[in-house]
């Protein structure tokens, strides 16, 4: 087994996402499936070679430090579920 | 047992752009809510970042003046994790090649000179910021600004070299004084543009092996981070000898009690899921590009105090006061520049000029005495002009009006007098008006000396030369 169902919860709560048992069962059997299926890509001698990080060969993308107008807080807001004088408006976060 | 603190600093420091780190919305302190976002601070989807090389620029002054190497190449990752301030859900920072390296800071105190490792410095975007019931119309929810998502910062993570709140503080406060001469953080820590997090763990003394560490989050002033380490050390001391043991998490200081308490439940998003950001390309810094920095890089306080004290010949402590700022060295060294008398010009700058500041409450960039204008003063002293108690009050009339001190002189009529005739005058008076005081002096009792020079220079109005008053009046007593 590439993963197990421990883990597979574990990445589930971390994405805040809430599975019922029978979701867990299945998701345990196809992420086991895809990993093993990537997993054929570590027959590949890659001693001596660099990690990618980035596919394009690119460098070094810049832009000056001009300011450019923002879209205003009503645009910003357009989205919006709930809102406050201005404010995106969340259920209590405590710290 | 007796126990040793082992202290790790991770700094985070607000860079002075005028634009956000991944796009063009400004970074200015106090805008109505969500009025400098754009789609990408919102996290919109779709919406790319572009790096600001000002960022950059700043990232590489901030390694070079503490001892970094400066990495050829460097990625940004992505840092997984759910809150409401962030909106993207993830954070774009740097993880396994970050910008700086393996650098180092030296530290005075009563420890001598101790020299503390930096890890790494790193690229990253802040948080927007939350408010909780200081909007009427919250009720029960909490407010999501996003203006300071996506403004740039520099995380500087020190090696766990600390070994007392002291030394904390005296490396904090070094770290301090760098990024402001640089110019690349205002450095003001209660509106969080240099805010400090503080890894602290106990170890019996003579241990190698460090004990669980506690993170003591976002402690806002040098005194907070004193307090805050000091009560953390003496907690989880307390704690072990009790039986228990320390726990790894992050902790709350609390000013108000002046403790930390644990915030519970963020355990699981210590799972950051770090991945290099496909958005973001490679950054790839040529050694020009760190050889223009280098070259425009301005003298540090460490140096600038060495060569205050082995150069300008200045006692310690004035190089540590005259350095302590970039700007008052400056004001400093303009003044310098056209008297070039660096004890009697520090005295200056350390007594009158920071009185007057401390007064009026003003800063030396506002000084209403200009480096001029002081520089004419010690002239007129030197060429024995007024003497340095006249000066003085040249000085506050300086400070008042901005005239130059020449005039003030010339106006007020307080050139010095020494016409040895004319003092002689005011001495012959002066010793007629008080025969008792004559007859002692003679008569051995050489102390009312001193009080013969006072009326003296009380009768010429304080403007008699002192030497000369001194000389003639000793000739004069002694008959």
């Amino acid at each position: 087994m590439k993963i197990t169902r421990a883990e597979v919860e574990h990445v589930a709560r971390l994405a805040r996402l809430e599975l019922s048992a029978e979701e867990a069962e299945i998701f345990t059997g196809q992420m086991d499936a895809i990993l093993a299926y990537v997993d054929k890509l570590n027959e590949l001698d890659t001693t001596g070679i660099t990690p990618t990080s980035h596919a394009v060969p690119v460098e070094n993308a810049f832009r000056a430090d001009e300011e450019r107008p923002s879209i205003g807080t009503d645009n910003a807001m357009a989205n919006a579920p709930d809102r406050v004088d201005g404010f995106f408006r969340v259920p209590k976060v405590i710290e | 047992m007796k126990f040793q603190p082992v202290i790790g600093l991770e700094v985070h420091v607000q860079l002075l752009t005028n634009t956000k780190i991944f796009c063009g919305c400004s970074t200015k302190f106090g805008a109505s809510p969500n009025s400098q976002t754009c789609p990408v601070c919102l996290g919109l989807p779709g919406a790319l970042p572009v790096l600001n090389r000002k960022v950059v620029e700043f990232a590489i002054r901030a390694g070079l003046a503490t001892n970094c190497t400066i990495a050829e190449k460097s990625v940004f990752a992505r840092k997984n994790y759910f809150y409401p301030d962030l909106p993207k859900g993830y954070q774009i920072s740097q993880y396994e090649l970050p910008i700086c390296t393996a650098g180092h800071l030296d530290i005075e105190g009563e420890w001598g000179t101790k020299r503390i490792g930096i890890t790494r410095i790193h690229m990253e975007e802040d948080a927007g910021k939350l408010v909780h019931g200081d909007v009427p119309g919250l009720g029960s929810g909490s407010g999501v600004d996003l203006n300071r998502a996506c403004t740039p910062l520099l995380e500087v993570v020190s090696e766990p070299d600390l070994r007392s709140a002291d030394e904390a503080v005296a490396y904090l406060r070094k770290l301090h004084q760098i990024v402001v001469y640089l110019g690349i953080c205002d450095g003001n820590m209660e509106e969080g543009s240099f805010r400090c997090d503080a890894n602290v763990s106990v170890m019996p003394v003579g241990s190698t092996t460090f004990g669980t560490r506690a993170e003591i989050k976002n402690v806002n002033s040098f005194r907070f981070v004193k307090q805050a380490i000091e009560y953390e050390i003496e907690r989880q001391i307390d704690l072990i000898e009790e039986g228990g043991k320390v726990v790894q998490e992050t902790r709350l200081f609390d000013p108000n009690s002046g403790m930390t308490r644990s915030m519970r439940g963020k355990e699981e998003a210590h799972d950051y899921r770090y991945f290099p950001d496909p958005d973001l390309v490679p950054l790839v810094i040529s050694p020009d590009w760190v050889e223009e920095v280098e070259l425009s890089l301005p003298e540090l306080p460490d140096l600038k105090r060495k060569r205050y004290q082995e150069e300008l010949e200045l006692p310690a402590y004035d190089a540590e006061v005259l350095t302590a700022s970039r700007e008052l060295a400056e004001y400093f060294e303009a003044c310098l520049a056209l008297y070039p008398q660096a004890k009697p010009l520090a005295n200056w700058v350390m007594g009158e000029v920071t009185r007057g500041l401390n007064d009026s409450g003003l800063a030396i960039t506002a000084c209403p005495v200009t480096p001029q204008r002081l520089a004419e003063l010690l002239k007129l002293i030197d060429a024995g002009t007024i003497s340095g108690k006249i000066a003085k009050t040249v000085f506050d009339e300086m400070w008042q009006t901005g005239q130059e001190p020449a005039k003030i002189v010339a106006d007020k009529g307080l050139v010095q007098v020494s016409d040895t005739g004319e003092i002689e005058r005011i001495i012959d008076e002066v010793m007629a008006a008080n025969q008792g005081q004559v007859e002692e002096f003679r008569g051995g009792k050489e102390k009312v000396f001193g009080f013969f020079v006072g009326q003296v220079m009380r009768a010429s109005k304080g403007k008699a030369n002192p030497a000369l008053v001194n000389e003639l009046l000793l000739k004069k007593l002694k008959g």
